[in-house]
């Protein structure tokens, strides 16, 4: 993708540039852009040498980038008839080109013929050939993603806002914004690159075939649950989805659509995202208004972080099959991510037991809500770790380091490819300690939390 | 060129919303212009932490003066260039100026030279940004891919006429960096506006 200016030349290279460009060893064009601050003596050094080139009088102007005389070719001969006789309008429109090396060598002959004559011709040719040194190529610079927060913060330090942008709500901010920036560096084609969706469904691995441009798709429908919950439009307009699952929104989505999704599709996911950020600044609670996700629902606050988690996610799905290195979250906003599946788990434990994919402990402790239980202690190593007790027999259960009848621990960004079922719960890189089953039960349901 | 009386309304809108004191809006004028803002900076400065620091100090400074800008006198676009090449402008010579004062090789005259070659470089880049998007396709094809008029005008679909002359206003409009009034003087640097 970075290549992808530098990959032009070489697909552009016909047989019938050498004739302009063809000087051996000419220097690439990226040359060029640190010679702007001596454009000038290498314009006049160039002018010298065409006026010594056997043109007397006619190289007052210097002359452009890989002319043909620089070129130590014999003069064109393309030139059988004479020089061309070209009308003043037509030179004048060609000094653009010239100044450029774009043009014929016969046009360009008539050219320096003209501007050894006409000043007018004369002072803009040389004003244009100095502008062509000023053409750099653009800097394709990455910007640091995590100079976003910095610049934010340090602003809000000095200025704090009235309406500032909630907690609970910055990780998505920063989320949304890095897979922005990622996006904005793609080229048309790889937006429509293949992308496997992932995730884990009954205790086992399941998938789904999409574009890149499928995936921003995705993620605006599956957004669009929060959009609707605060009050904005659903991007499923008119589309009538068969439930309000996210996997449903974003199959019909995908349906509805007569051609695949193309990088147009990025234009509303962000200005969605940023109209979420800004409304959520204004709801003025601290984000306990539910937001339905068809058979569940999560507190805004939760969804937000939800959201912001599928967003890495999926920028991580993105970046691989773009080949383009994205990092994780940052720390503090990791470590909320891993603690909302830590607070997901003794829920999704329920879930497994009520689905009968998991028995009952052996030696279940169960306890009235609120009480503690038997509790397994998740030990997340590394950026956003932190330790988390999972009451194992009820959701309602406190977790409790008495009732400890199991250690796992493993990294956090591990912990976070286990809860979007790109890790598969048997080959996730934990360490273990205490009741396999319990150990066992955890991770799946780790896995299960996971979705399209 | 520009509609100088009707100033977009995103422009409008988002002067007010950081009056009002927005986060919200902060971040989106940072996800608008903070690539505009680093590239300015970075072609000034030469340093990468460098041109970090100025985007900070650029968006600290709309943020902490958000009536600074009046939507009336042109675009948010244009007014953010400018202040950035301001501020990158003073950075860089007040950077040279102590590397001088510490007894750095060089002269005073070469300082100067140095400082306007940087903002030429950071005028001309906006120009190429800001130019008309039919300008800059043209130029691209003909210098970084070193199509000649005529190629240039198939790829594009128009007229050979129409390819010498977008290649041409395109290289007028990039001249014009080059009309630089002393570096240092206050107020919009030429180059910003009549681009935009």
């Amino acid at each position: 993708m970075r290549g992808a200016h530098e990959d032009e030349p070489e697909r552009n290279d016909e047989p019938d540039r050498d004739d302009r460009t063809g000087r051996p060893g000419a220097p690439g064009d990226a040359d060029t852009a640190g010679g702007a601050g001596d454009a000038g003596a290498r314009g006049t050094a160039a002018g010298a040498g065409g006026g010594a080139g056997g043109e007397p009088g006619a190289a007052r102007i210097p002359l452009p980038r890989a002319s043909v005389e620089d070129t130590g070719r014999a003069l064109p001969d393309a030139v059988p008839g004479g020089p061309l006789t070209l009308e003043h309008h037509v030179l004048t429109s060609l000094l653009g080109a010239w100044a450029l090396a774009a043009c014929s060598a016969e046009e360009a002959a008539a050219v320096e013929a003209h501007i050894g004559e006409c000043e007018p011709c004369a002072d803009e040719a040389l004003r244009l050939r100095d502008a062509v040194a000023l053409l750099q190529r653009p800097e394709s610079l990455d910007l640091d993603p995590a100079l976003r927060t910095r610049v934010l913060e340090g602003c809000l330090e000095r200025r704090p806002p009235r309406i500032p942008v909630p907690e609970w709500a910055t990780p998505y901010d920063a989320e949304t914004a890095r897979l922005d920036a990622l996006l904005q560096d793609i080229g048309d084609a790889e937006w429509h690159a293949p992308v496997r969706l992932r995730w884990f469904e009954a205790d086992g691995a399941a998938s789904r075939r999409t574009t890149v441009a499928g995936v921003i798709a995705h993620l605006l429908t599956v957004d669009g649950l929060v959009a609707v919950a605060l009050g904005l439009a659903d991007p499923l307009g008119d589309i009538a989805a068969p439930t309000s699952a996210p996997a449903g929104r974003t199959e019909a989505y995908w349906r509805a659509s007569h051609f695949p999704p193309t990088r147009a599709v990025r234009a509303p996911w962000r200005e969605q995202s940023h109209s979420i950020v800004r409304t959520v600044s204004f709801t003025g609670d601290s984000g306990g208004m539910p937001v339905s996700y068809g058979d569940f629902e999560l507190p805004l606050h939760d969804a937000m972080l939800d959201r912001a988690f599928e967003c890495w996610v999926h920028a991580e799905d993105i970046a691989e099959a773009v080949d383009y290195p994205y990092e994780p979250p940052s720390a503090r906003h990791l470590n909320r991510m891993i603690d909302l599946a830590a607070r997901m788990l003794p829920g999704a434990l329920a879930e497994r037991r009520r689905a009968g994919l998991a028995a009952p402990g052996a030696r279940p402790h169960l306890v009235a809500a609120g009480e503690p239980g038997r509790s397994l202690r998740l030990e997340i190593e590394g950026s956003g770790g932190g330790e988390w007790l999972i009451p194992l027999d009820s959701p309602g259960a406190l977790g409790s380091a008495d009732h400890e009848v199991a250690h796992v621990a493993l990294d956090g960004v591990e912990f976070c490819r286990l809860a979007a079922g790109h890790v598969p719960p048997a080959e996730a890189a934990a360490g273990q300690v205490g009741d396999r089953e319990a150990i066992r039960d955890v991770l799946f349901a780790a896995a299960g939390l996971s979705r399209m | 060129m520009a509609k100088r009386d009707v100033p977009p309304r995103w422009d409008r809108k988002m002067q007010q919303r950081l009056a009002r004191g927005e986060a919200a809006a902060l971040g989106e004028l940072y996800d608008r212009f903070a690539s505009l803002v680093h590239g300015l900076a970075y072609r000034v400065l030469d340093d990468e932490r460098a041109a970090d620091h100025l985007t900070r100090d650029v968006f600290a400074h709309v943020w902490e003066h958000p009536d600074a800008y009046d939507p009336r006198q042109g675009p948010l676009r244009t007014w953010i260039a400018a202040l950035t090449h301001r501020l990158a402008v003073q950075r860089l010579r007040a950077t040279e100026t102590a590397a001088l004062a510490r007894g750095g090789s060089g002269s005073v005259e070469e300082l100067e030279t140095k400082v306007r070659h940087a903002s030429v470089a950071a005028r001309a880049d906006y120009i190429v940004q800001s130019m008309p998007a039919p300008l800059r396709a043209a130029l691209e094809l003909a210098y970084f891919q070193r199509r000649d008029y005529r190629q240039t005008a198939a790829d594009l679909g128009v007229t050979e006429d129409e390819a010498r002359r977008r290649l041409r206003l395109g290289l007028q409009l990039l001249s014009t960096a080059r009309e630089a009034a002393s570096p240092g003087a206050p107020g919009t640097p030429p180059g910003y506006g009549g681009a935009a």
